[in-house]
Parts: C-alpha cells; sequence; structure tokens
C-alpha cells in the first residue's frame, strides 16, 4: 500500500507547489537565484579551455552552490526515476497520444520514447540531429537568454522581471514550433 | 594540523558551510522532476503540442507558490540562512534581443530533446544514459554562445 503510494507518479498540485518552494528555499538558504542553465557556463569555466571572456570569473566563488545542486538532481533523479519508478507509462491525454503516434511515435512505455533515446538511434543522422543538435541548441540558447525553464520561467516570473516574460513566450513558441514542424521531419 | 587545513577555507568562504543544503535542495528538484514527469519527453510534447493541461498546471501552481512568497520576503527584507538580507537582481532588459533569440533557440532544442536542462540531468540519474550525450552537447552549446558572444545582437 506504501510502496505503491510511493511509485505513484505525483499530481500537478503536488508537483508545482514544490517547484516553487524548491525556488523559495534557496532564497531563504542563501539568497540564490534558482536556475540550471547557469551551470553549463560553470562546467566549461570549470573545465573547458579556451581564452574567452564569458568564461573568465570565479564560478567557485559564484557557482560552486549550483554545481552542488545539480549534483543532487542526478542523484534525485536516480531516486525519483529508478528507486522509485512508476510502473505504469507517463499518462499523457489521449488526445497527446494520437497526435504522437500520428507523427510515428509509437512506445509509450518509457519516461522518454525508445524510438528516439537509445545508443542505438544515437548513431543514426536522426539520432544525432535529435539529441546532439537539440541538447547544443538548449546549450547556445540558454546562455544566450540567460536562463532556461527554471531560471526564467520559474525565477525570473515569479519576481515579475520582464526579460523572463520574453523568454518564456519565446521558448514557448518556438517549442511548439518544433514540436509541430520540426519533429515530424525527424521521426521516421 | 587537521584544524588548520579545516579551518583556512572555512573561514575564506563561510558560506561553503551550506553546500549539503545546496545537495538536498538538488536531490528534492530531481525527485520532484522525475515523480512530477516532468522528465518525460511524452508530457514535453503533451505541452507544446496543446494537447493536455499538465505541464501549465504546474507552472501555474508553481508561480502561485513562489510569486507571493518572493515578494514576502523581499518587501520584509528577511535575512538568508547564510546571513545577508535576500535581495533578487533583476536581470537588464536591455534591447530584449538576447530574450528573444535565446528563447527561440532554446524551445527548438526543448522540442527536440524533450526536457530542458534540469531534465537531462535528471533524466541521467533516472538512467536514460542517452541524455549524457545531450548534457555534454549543451555545455558545447553554451560554450560556442560564450565564444561568439562579442559578435552576437544583445
Amino acid at each position: 500500500m506504501i510502496g505503491e503510494l510511493l511509485h505513484r507518479p505525483w499530481p500537478w498540485y503536488v508537483t508545482g507547489p514544490l517547484l516553487g518552494l524548491v525556488a523559495v528555499g534557496l532564497l531563504l538558504l542563501g539568497n540564490k537565484p534558482f536556475g540550471i542553465s547557469s551551470n553549463l557556463r560553470h562546467l566549461c569555466a570549470a573545465c573547458l579551455p579556451g581564452d574567452v571572456a564569458y568564461f573568465k570569473y570565479d564560478w567557485r566563488q559564484s557557482g560552486l552552490w549550483n554545481l552542488v545542486f545539480l549534483a543532487g538532481v542526478v542523484v534525485g533523479g536516480f531516486v525519483g526515476g529508478v528507486l522509485l519508478r512508476s510502473p505504469h507509462p507517463v499518462a499523457i491525454t489521449s488526445q497527446a497520444q494520437a497526435s504522437l503516434a500520428a507523427i510515428g511515435i509509437h512506445d509509450f512505455s518509457g519516461l522518454v520514447p525508445r524510438e528516439i533515446f537509445t545508443w542505438h538511434v544515437l548513431l543514426s543522422v536522426r539520432g544525432v540531429l535529435m539529441v546532439v543538435g537539440g541538447g547544443f541548441l538548449i546549450g547556445f540558447g540558454t546562455a544566450y537568454a540567460g536562463g532556461c525553464t527554471s531560471g526564467h520561467g520559474i525565477f525570473g516570473l515569479a519576481d515579475l522581471q520582464l526579460p523572463s516574460v520574453l523568454a518564456v513566450v519565446s521558448f514557448f513558441a518556438a517549442g511548439a514550433a518544433g514540436s509541430f514542424l520540426l519533429l515530424p521531419l525527424l521521426i521516421p | 594540523m587537521t584544524t588548520a587545513t579545516a579551518t583556512t577555507p572555512a573561514l575564506a568562504r563561510p558560506r561553503e558551510r551550506l553546500l549539503p543544503a545546496y545537495l538536498f535542495g538538488g536531490v528534492l528538484f530531481g525527485i520532484v522532476l522525475t515523480k512530477g514527469e516532468l522528465v518525460s519527453w511524452f508530457r514535453i510534447q503533451e505541452a507544446l503540442r496543446f494537447k493536455g493541461p499538465y505541464l501549465y498546471e504546474v507552472f501555474a501552481s508553481a508561480l502561485a507558490v513562489a510569486t507571493p512568497a518572493f515578494a514576502w520576503l523581499k518587501r520584509h527584507r528577511v535575512r538568508s540562512v547564510a546571513g545577508e538580507v535576500i535581495a533578487i537582481q533583476p536581470k537588464a532588459l536591455g534591447r530584449g534581443v538576447r530574450y528573444v533569440y535565446g528563447g527561440l533557440l532554446f524551445g527548438l532544442g526543448w522540442a527536440l530533446v524533450g526536457a530542458c536542462p534540469g531534465p537531462l540531468f535528471a533524466l541521467v540519474g533516472a538512467g536514460v544514459g542517452v541524455m549524457a550525450v545531450a548534457c555534454l552537447a549543451a555545455v558545447a552549446g553554451t560554450w560556442v554562445y560564450g565564444y561568439l558572444r562579442p559578435r552576437l545582437p544583445h
């Protein structure tokens, strides 16, 4: 009974408020801005060589806390996605399922479709475009915009900042366009 | 000898004592992302194709908690555990071009991978190993942005 309860996916009214509380908690702890994509910059500053002004700063001073937070996210992914794994497929609406089936997605059993996110597919043009190309755009775009779904979508919007409104409207618009127009070209 | 090595960095960076708390916060966030299925490509596509309200309900309820809490913390000049008064640096608007262009590029990548940066890393923990490649590609993308930054419109 308790086991079943722990493995069940959470409804939006649990997930959303907890997300909000994570952002509030970081402010309360150390006046820290919630935002994951800054870590991509910190990782560059810490690990990658090159004479680039954007990466010349004390990443330990400004970003160590966030890199530690990011390490926690990986651990949390293991706890939530492996230890407390839900035995059921992700319960998207039947309209969403039909819409994705229409572009060639048929395996709805995991967290991500096996038609795309396997090592085998990664070795194909489609896999490289989606995983490497998509990942590259995420890194480039979030650095350009100065934030992602957490930094702009939650932290910036909760602080009522106009730049975050611009960024959020833009990434939702491009996300919809990408899902409707690009995905059908990339899935066989 | 142990005391000398233990106290010197602590004096230099007093806030590092909070690192375990940030780790704990990250673990909590990772669990919320996976149990809330925000790491799921299917959930993201459902939202981006306007075929279900789940993601929008999550965002709305997150903001319903965070927005008044932020305002309250700022108005009452609450001190953080680390000791400083909570204050949020406003992002510079400028011409706003970077937020639109950057947001558009990020949005395209988001649609392809079906995950934003937090979920990308949470998925590695959840056992979707291929996402480690997407994480590395994202780091590379950020590096290229940093390299091209002087020539890009902001």
